[in-house]
């Protein structure tokens, strides 16, 4: 299969603006950082976690608990895929008791991964609020779930394929449009 | 032979070349088994026992959390149908299998249609016929599993068959291996007591030297079978060479019940020749790690004071259960092709 770049969404300092502001809304939403704790969905979700967490310590001055959740033992769709992911780390090394936590993830698409994140926290505990920020969403939703915070609206085919890019996986920081 | 499928590694991992990286696996790469049974060590790639063993580093999680169960294998049926006793394998696989939400049914052969006559072939078409979706299969006859693989849709998992093979029992060390030392490939493995009879010994052989371990396997001459070298393993019958210099020792137990047929002359003379205690332990390498398959006898294979105080006896337990939910869930996935 030949796939090739048919877009650019965001660049380096384009994806840098959104999470700055996503990381405002967050704090304007929730009337501070008090009670807040960060949890990024392995794989792209994680650092997008770390950075918002740095922005928001930048922005308060407090520090603020980041942890990373792996959903692949929560999917749905085991039977029907090919193969499966290798599983990553899910480190939620905190309380989350009655927090307010905001999830993370790259691109929002079905909602399939959120469904599957959230009954993985319900194995965790019992937040007394759980968000979702993702720095894409693309649409195409399968299940009534939406994002609360959002760092680009962008319409695609669903035979397209969105990828996010970041300096800490090694390359080029972007967001770019896929196809054939 | 294990069954090859047509099913492809290639996941929905798309490769995309950009100009600055070169070919990279986007997010999403996956890599599956190939088979639909896990049977034997023999013949598996580093690959895939790699991929086996990352996989079980993450369900090793479930099992220290409150909640030690997820919602994985929700609906598969699997059932424990286990010829010969165990504790250790069969409470395992059935943790595994509950820890991943499937409904586990144990069958002991000694309660069951078995012991009316039924044969093996017929019982498992029976159990099949109630849909079930993994078959765990211990047996004393070298090849059952493989026997009822051939003819069952359902996945089966080898658990131990004669002296053939016990590949989660591979798999669980090797996973404890790397987890403490970090590494298999370069490492000196010895394993020491009755190889012959040792399906453990076996599947170990194969995996350690598949990842690049080096293994030399040490016991009475009895019990070192004829043409062992082949499978890569170096052969002495004298346990301190075996032992110097080694990262891991590795145990087997000596099976009394043989005791009658002559093997060896004595449990007292072989503890004096082929028991691991302190003194023979510090020829190996001072950061060795002494395994054993369980059950132990104490004070005939391995001294009390080594199996309670440096092994990792009990590390190798708790390993068992995240490998075999690895193992269920790599089986379990995928829309593999009837053979």
């Amino acid at each position: 299969m030949s796939i090739r770049e048919k877009a650019l969404i965001l660049d380096k300092t384009g994806i840098e603006r959104a999470l700055t502001r996503v990381a405002h809304e967050i704090l304007e939403k929730n009337k501070g950082a008090g009670d807040l704790v960060l949890v990024g969905i392995q794989r792209g979700g994680v650092h997008l976690s770390k950075r918002l967490a740095e922005k928001i310590r930048q922005i308060e001055k407090v520090d603020i608990p980041v942890g990373s959740l792996d959903i692949t033992m929560y999917r749905d769709d085991l039977a029907t895929r090919k193969s499966q992911p290798v599983p990553q780390t899910t480190d939620i090394s905190f309380d989350i008791q009655d927090k307010i936590m905001v999830l993370v993830d790259d691109v929002l698409f079905t909602g399939r991964t959120i469904r599957a994140a959230l009954n993985s926290i319900m194995d965790y505990g019992r937040p007394k609020r759980i968000q979702l920020a993702v720095l894409v969403d693309r649409g195409h939703r399968e299940l009534p779930i939406r994002a609360d915070y959002v760092g680009k609206n962008l319409p695609t085919a669903s035979r397209e394929k969105v990828e996010v890019m970041l300096v800490e996986d090694g390359g080029e920081e972007k967001v770019v449009i896929l196809g054939e | 032979m294990r069954k090859q499928q047509t099913v492809g590694g290639e996941g929905n991992g798309w490769c995309l070349i950009t100009p600055n990286s070169g070919a990279i696996l986007l997010k999403g790469a996956a890599m599956a088994l190939k088979t639909k049974d896990l049977l034997a060590i023999k013949g598996m790639t580093a690959d895939e026992i790699k991929l086996i063993l990352d996989t079980a580093a993450t369900f090793k999680d479930v099992s220290e959390r409150d909640i030690k169960k997820v919602p994985t294998l929700r609906g598969k049926t699997i059932i424990n149908l286990f010829y010969e006793a165990s504790t250790r394998t069969r409470t395992s696989f059935e943790l595994a299998g509950k820890r991943l939400s499937a409904d586990v049914i144990n069958i002991s052969t000694s309660t069951s249609s078995v012991v009316k006559g039924e044969t093996l072939i017929d019982t498992a078409r029976n159990l099949e016929a109630m849909k079930c979706n993994i078959i765990i299969v211990r047996h004393s006859c070298s090849g059952a599993p493989e026997y009822l693989s051939k003819i069952l849709k359902s996945s089966v998992i080898n658990a131990g068959d004669g002296f053939h093979e016990h590949p989660t029992q591979a798999l669980l060390d090797m996973f404890t291996i790397r987890e403490k030392l970090g590494r298999l490939a370069g490492l000196t493995v010895a394993i020491v007591g009755d190889i012959a009879h040792s399906r453990v010994a076996r599947s170990n052989i194969h995996g350690l030297t598949a990842m690049g371990a080096k293994v030399r396997v040490c016991g009475p001459p009895t019990m070192i079978p004829p043409g062992i070298e082949c499978l890569g393993a170096e052969v002495t019958y004298d346990m301190d060479r075996a032992v110097e210099g080694a990262d891991v020792v590795m145990m087997l137990r000596l099976q009394l019940e043989r005791q009658a047929s002559g093997l060896f002359p004595g449990v007292r003379e072989y503890a004096r020749f082929y028991g691991l205690n302190t003194a023979r332990l510090a020829k190996a390498a001072g950061h060795a790690l002494v395994m054993h398959p369980g059950p132990m006898n104490r004070g005939v294979e391995i001294s009390s004071e080594v199996a309670d105080s440096t092994a990792v006896i009990l590390d190798q337990v708790t390993n068992g259960v995240a490998i075999r939910m690895a193992v269920m869930f790599l089986l379990s996935g995928g829309t593999k092709a009837e053979a």
